[in-house]
């Protein structure tokens, strides 16, 4: 009896360590080493997984930084400078400053402002109604009005206004990953410069028709007259294909080219109302 | 009993007001507006200038590239324009604009109506003014014709198919055609079956034309190697793919062309507009189009040159009516609606159809019940349902797999949805989207 009970127990150790040393070298042979900074930067990144840095996810990202040597062209728009500065830390890297971004609607095709010309009532998608025609209005450029933006958006900064028929972004919740403009199948959504108090001046159309044609569809639409261009004394507004374009990076917020503007289609926002002071004193105060 | 394709297939109301309206010959339009892309592939290339004076039938815009169609000028008169104008689908297309004057003809065009039944071209002379002449498909989908007719080596083609189903509701253009130009279509038809070097050719019509069968199966007995097919009414049966099986038993293979089971098919239109190409040197201008609607006061099909206003397509027929709700170019179910009615006729356009307003409007969408009859409806035998959800979700390597780009977006799912999904919507994006994939993987 005793015997028995020996011999399953040695049996059973023999057994146990046969299993250990397959166990052992398998471990061994199949090893992989991984950088152990990557977890520690994935924990200071937002994990949004938003993908506005350009690749799959937080994780995909943080093993991007640890792999490559400068931060140079690599950013968390969600994080921004302070996470970046964070990684820049645990990595022992040079952080990198970037500037803040903000999307921004470069559409005022409200039916106000536009003639609504037809109805559209297929399905509610963007890129379905693009593929299909031109618009409800005689502008084929503008929103069509079906939110894939506010569908793409994670972080719930997009609404539809229903009064305008327009997108609205919520300055405050608004990450700048990138998802709004990717969603967009006429490419109406811009990634731009996030200035003090969120203050915006932007051409609010993306028309590339003629003066005539444009002003038909839109009462605010860019006619690519080119005043703004002439009137702009740091060189950031530039024309191509009847469309201006202010770079947001070169522009001071003077404000010149609004007043200049004589469609309209150059918007100022979160302005104080009141403010009529010289041009020169707004550039001061705003840097 | 009359045959038809196995799988799938819808029964819509046939609405063929104007089945036995004559063709009305319209006076000429005082401008024309010809875009440069009016078929599948590379729009054209201007060959005149502005102020250029151009006469009926000379050419104003070269192919450009292989898969490319040349346009003639639909009338004579002096070039007023050349620049973007809003297409029926509401984007602007480069396209010339004509002023008409009088209707001087370029010489080499033959306008006498004797038929001419002897053919003297060699095949390569016939597909070269083919070219030529700018044919595409007027079935709808515009397809360069001079192609279709090449076979490439190492394919071999037994047997001609012309279609002469018009199984869309309400249009009635090419049962007209049939029925009126029967001996034209006829050489038509034996003019292609030289050019692919075939001995037979079938034409299908289906049963609920019994005048254009009885009057195309008695001229038929003239020419070698022609019959004649009833079909039953039943939707798609005008899709290739539908009536090859139909009318032979034949099926292609998934992803394949007609060629691979050694068929062409053509329309009646084009056969018509092939002899005038050929034995009469007469360029695409013109074509028939149905226009109808059941409100519309004078429905009926009429001979139109290209370029002419729609505007001035449904003045003709009495008017836009008060309740209209959709204007839609083309089929009821295929066509789409027009943003604007201020566009031009191309060569595509078969029919314009003015819907009221309560048939016109698109029921309020509901979930999905998984009840299948979409899969019943489907001609490919494809599952809508599943395509469309998969469009929608962006899961386009999925959709892939389950063959989204066999569909030739007849939109028998939507027509019979109980739910009212927009299914078509979503899987022409899918496809799209899934067509661009393959062929950036090609490309890489």
């Amino acid at each position: 009896m005793s015997s028995t009970v020996l011999f399953t127990i040695i049996m059973l150790s023999l057994l146990g360590l046969l299993a250990a040393v397959i166990l052992y070298v398998v471990a061994q042979k199949f090893k992989v080493v991984e950088d152990p900074r990557i977890d520690l930067v994935n924990e200071v990144l937002p994990g949004a997984n938003c993908g506005g840095c350009g690749f799959t996810g937080c994780r995909a990202f943080s093993e991007v930084l640890v792999r490559s040597d400068s931060f140079e062209g690599l950013n968390c728009p969600v994080g921004g400078s302070e996470t970046m500065g964070k990684a820049a830390v645990i990595l022992d890297r040079q952080p990198v400053a970037v500037e803040p971004k903000i999307a921004v609607l470069r559409c005022n095709g409200t039916p106000e402002h536009s003639q609504r010309t037809s109805n559209y009532d297929g399905a509610m998608n963007c890129r379905v109604a693009h593929a299909l025609y031109g618009g409800t209005t005689a502008c084929h450029y503008g929103c069509l009005g079906c939110g894939d933006c506010v569908t793409s958006c994670k972080f719930d900064a997009m609404y539809m206004d229903p009064v305008t028929q327009l997108p609205v972004i919520i300055d405050d919740k608004c990450v700048a990953c990138g998802a709004c403009v990717k969603a967009c199948p006429r490419n109406i959504i811009e990634l731009r410069k996030r200035n003090r108090k969120d203050r915006k001046i932007y051409i609010s159309c993306v028309n590339k028709d003629k003066g005539g044609p444009a002003r038909k569809a839109c009462s605010v639409a860019c006619i690519g007259c080119g005043k703004c261009v002439k009137v702009c004394p740091y060189d950031a507004i530039t024309m191509a294909d009847n469309l201006a374009f202010i770079d947001s990076f070169k522009c001071k917020l003077c404000r010149k080219c609004v007043i200049e503007c004589p469609t309209g289609a150059i918007l100022e926002i979160n302005f104080p109302v009141k403010e009529e002071k010289p041009a020169g004193h707004a550039v001061t105060e705003v840097n | 009993m009359f045959k038809t394709f196995p799988k799938g297939g819808i029964h819509p109301p046939e609405n063929k007001i104007t089945a036995d309206k004559s063709v009305i010959v319209l006076p000429l339009p005082s401008t024309v507006t010809v875009p440069l892309n009016q078929h599948i592939g590379a729009p054209a290339t201007p060959v005149v200038e502005k102020g250029s004076a151009v006469k009926t039938g000379q050419l104003i815009a070269q192919a450009k590239g292989f898969v490319s169609a040349n346009i003639h000028s639909p009338v004579s008169g002096k070039v007023s324009k050349i620049e973007p104008v809003a297409d029926s689908t509401g984007y602007k297309q480069m396209s010339i604009i004509i002023d008409a004057e009088g209707d001087e003809w370029v010489e080499t065009t033959d306008r006498s109506a004797t038929l001419v039944k002897e053919i003297t071209m060699t095949r390569e002379q016939i597909v070269e003014r083919c070219r030529d002449c700018g044919l595409v498909g007027l079935g709808g989908a515009t397809f360069p014709t001079h192609i279709k007719m090449t076979v490439p080596s190492g394919k071999k083609c037994d047997m001609l198919i012309i279609n002469g189903v018009e199984c869309e509701p309400y249009l009635t253009s090419d049962h007209r055609l049939m029925i009126e130009k029967g001996p034209e279509v006829l050489t038509g038809v034996t003019i292609i079956m030289k050019a692919l070097g075939v001995t037979q050719a079938v034409i299908g019509i289906e049963a609920n034309k019994p005048d254009a069968i009885s009057t195309l199966a008695g001229l038929s007995k003239e020419f070698a190697g022609i019959s004649v097919v009833a079909l039953k009414v039943k939707y798609p049966q005008g899709g290739e793919k539908q009536l090859i099986k139909a009318c032979t038993g034949r099926e292609v293979p998934s992803g394949g062309l007609p060629l691979d089971v050694g068929v062409v098919v053509q329309n009646v239109g084009t056969a018509f507009a092939v002899y005038e190409a050929v034995q009469k040197n007469k360029p695409l201008i013109e074509r028939v189009v149905t226009v109808t609607g059941k409100s519309v006061s004078r429905p009926g099909n009429f001979l139109v040159r290209i370029g002419t206003p729609v505007t001035t397509l449904i003045e003709a027929a009495g008017g836009i009516p008060d309740d209209t709700g959709k204007v839609v170019n083309g089929g009821p179910m295929m066509g789409k609606a027009l943003a604007l009615t201020d566009v031009p006729v191309t060569k595509g356009t078969s029919g314009i159809i003015l819907f009221p307003e309560p048939e016109s409007r698109r029921e309020e969408m509901m979930p999905c019940i998984r009840c299948g009859k979409c899969s019943s409806a489907c001609a490919m035998g494809l599952e809508p349902w599943l395509l469309s959800v998969l469009s929608e979700r962006a899961m386009f390597e999925k959709a892939e797999t389950e063959k989204i780009t066999d569909c030739m977006e007849c939109g028998a799912c939507a027509y019979t949805c109980p739910a009212k999904r927009p299914l078509l919507d979503y899987i022409r994006l899918g496809k799209t989207t899934v067509i661009k994939m393959v062929r950036e993987r090609i490309t890489k």
